[in-house]
């Protein structure tokens, strides 16, 4: 039987070396590969691979970040340098991790481990993997988002406010808003607490756009942002909203 | 009513030679116990003490040897008090003068050894700034070399040369401060040829060093976080081909270095100051210069540019002379 396997690397050299290992493995065919993120994403839609093989820092958008993109991510086995934050992630959650510059030997042990677990289930549990790549520092500078076709990386200061929306979190720019599959408290795990503060349960607010907050109705209260959208403010959000405005 | 030469003699030989043994132990005491704000009143008491204490064996001194003298008995009678506020000036004389050495002594020694102690912390700070940023490269190298072995084993020799004269180069910099700009450059390119490599035809770099430029001192390895940073953002930034460029000039004695990269208009908020390497390059320039105001980073169109000023350390010209010879 045959399987499918990217390589998604932005050094040719790097690539090279994984294709020169995969030779003692002929069952594992090379679809293609992809020099960043964008292009992974791409031709993981179009290949649909049972295994790819993915660098974490990569132009524009990490390794980590990719895989948020992706509906039902592949089997990974990472390939890195030297990643101090990726090592924790690596520990527990994907196939395997290997460490440049590795050898035929540990590649081969990655493949069968690979081959094993792949037997015992068809897709990995993604969510663990990439809650611990969260704590990649590059998660809580920007948010990666699909729109259509394009993938839009925001800035985490351009982000007003943040609003639950079922099994997605409505992510307000000054652009215009995005849909991300993601719950808020992923997004309050990992954003900087004394930046975004979630003033309710289903909201979260960029400290820097507050311009007042008003009393609203009985014992709640209602946050007024630059833009002038009106975020609510719950009777447990308010105390939060006082300590990280040193009230 | 006179005294005769040896009552004379005799008085003030044991009244003097009393008398400096006391200051003797007055210096003693404050050698090892200088006195604090409280302890003033103490050193008074005990100034006072030796005072009455040489009044004392001196009377019982003189006693044994001039019982009989009438005339010196008389003699006593009238001068005892003055005899007493002299010792007592003396004494007090000969405490303030060793205070104030003693206490100049001990400042000096705690003056030199916050001296060290600082000095300690800024070379231990320096050497850290330097440190940084090295085993992504190396490993990443080190994986390019590993590639290049099967299908083109003679650039894998020569990458294995560069990264070695370019490891040697940072080694050999730790214990000197200050290298000419030629030979940081040198470095510089070893390093960029090498990312080259790596990046393949992504990196392109362009450097434009004035030929008076090249002879000024720059503190050694200064430049490397900053074109790690240029090369981090260049490539890691944009999508497409990165062209980094480096120029150097001499403006009124002073070294200027500008060290330029592209970047994404877009998404540049984010990456904004996050550079380590920029910060590294500053915190060395304040402990080197105090000031703060040698880096300066800027933004055109699509290009990010970082500024850095060298003052010159004294005597360029000497140094220079040393140099080439």
């Amino acid at each position: 039987m045959n399987y499918k396997v990217l390589i998604i690397d932005d050094e040719p050299l790097a690539r090279s070396i994984v294709k020169e290992c995969l030779q003692q493995h002929p069952q594992l065919l090379v679809m293609e590969e992809c020099t960043n993120g964008f292009e992974g994403v791409k031709a993981i839609q179009q290949h649909q691979p049972d295994l790819i093989f993915l660098d974490i820092q990569m132009p524009k958008i990490t390794g980590f970040e990719m895989l948020e993109l992706i509906e039902n991510p592949p089997h990974v086995i990472f390939t890195t340098a030297f990643d101090e934050y990726a090592m924790q992630a690596f520990e527990a959650n994907a196939i395997d991790y290997l460490l440049k510059p590795f050898s035929q030997q540990r590649f081969d042990k990655a493949i069968s481990k690979w081959m094993e677990l792949s037997k015992t289930q068809t897709t990995t549990s993604s969510e663990h993997l990439l809650k611990e790549a969260a704590k990649h520092p590059a998660q809580n500078e920007r948010v990666v988002v699909k729109t259509g076709t394009k993938i839009k990386i925001i800035p985490v200061n351009d982000i007003h406010y943040l609003e639950a929306a079922d099994d997605y979190v409505k992510i307000v720019t000054g652009e215009g808003s995005f849909l991300k599959k993601q719950t808020m408290s992923y997004f309050e795990e990992v954003l900087n607490a004394s930046m975004f503060v979630r003033t309710h349960r289903s909201y979260m607010v960029n400290m820097q756009q507050i311009t007042r907050i008003d009393p609203y109705e009985k014992e709640n209260h209602v946050a007024i942002l630059k833009s002038g959208a009106k975020i609510p403010v719950s009777r447990a959000g308010y105390p939060k909203l006082k300590i990280v405005l040193g009230l | 009513m006179g005294l005769d030469w040896f009552s004379a003699l005799t008085d003030s030989l044991v009244s003097n030679t009393l008398l400096i043994f006391v200051s003797l132990l007055l210096i003693t005491i404050l050698r090892f116990y200088l006195p604090r704000k409280q302890g003033f009143l103490n050193l008074f008491v005990w100034i006072i003490l030796l005072t009455g204490g040489w009044f004392f064996v001196n009377n019982l001194v003189m006693d044994f040897f001039l019982k009989e003298k009438t005339s010196y008995q008389s003699l006593m009678t009238n001068t005892w008090p003055l005899r007493i506020a002299i010792a007592f000036l003396i004494n007090g004389w000969v405490s303030l003068i060793g205070y104030a050495y003693y206490s100049w002594q001990e400042r000096t020694v705690t003056e030199q050894q916050k001296n060290d102690a600082e000095k300690l912390t800024k070379e231990a700070e320096l050497y850290k700034l330097r440190q940084q940023l090295q085993p992504h490269f190396l490993f990443n190298a080190l994986n390019s070399i590993n590639a290049l072995i099967g299908s083109r084993p003679a650039e894998a020799r020569n990458m294995v040369q560069q990264l070695s004269a370019f490891l040697r180069s940072t080694l050999k910099k730790e214990e000197q401060q200050w290298v000419m700009l030629e030979e940081e450059v040198h470095s510089l390119q070893l390093y960029l040829e090498i990312e080259k490599v790596r990046f393949g035809n992504r990196l392109t770099t362009h450097l434009e060093m004035d030929a008076d430029a090249l002879t000024l001192q720059i503190p050694a390895l200064l430049l490397q976080p900053l074109v790690e940073n240029a090369i981090k953002f260049g490539l890691y930034d944009t999508i497409g081909e990165t062209l980094i460029s480096l120029k150097a000039s001499n403006e009124k004695g002073e070294l200027l270095i500008t060290v330029e990269n592209p970047f994404d208009l877009e998404t540049a908020s984010a990456q904004k100051g996050t550079g380590f390497g920029l910060s590294s390059v500053q915190r060395r320039l304040f402990l080197l210069f105090g000031r703060n105001d040698l880096l300066q980073t800027e933004t055109k169109e699509n290009i990010f540019s970082t500024t850095v000023k060298v003052p010159q350390p004294y005597l360029p010209e000497v140094i220079k002379t040393l140099d080439n010879k």
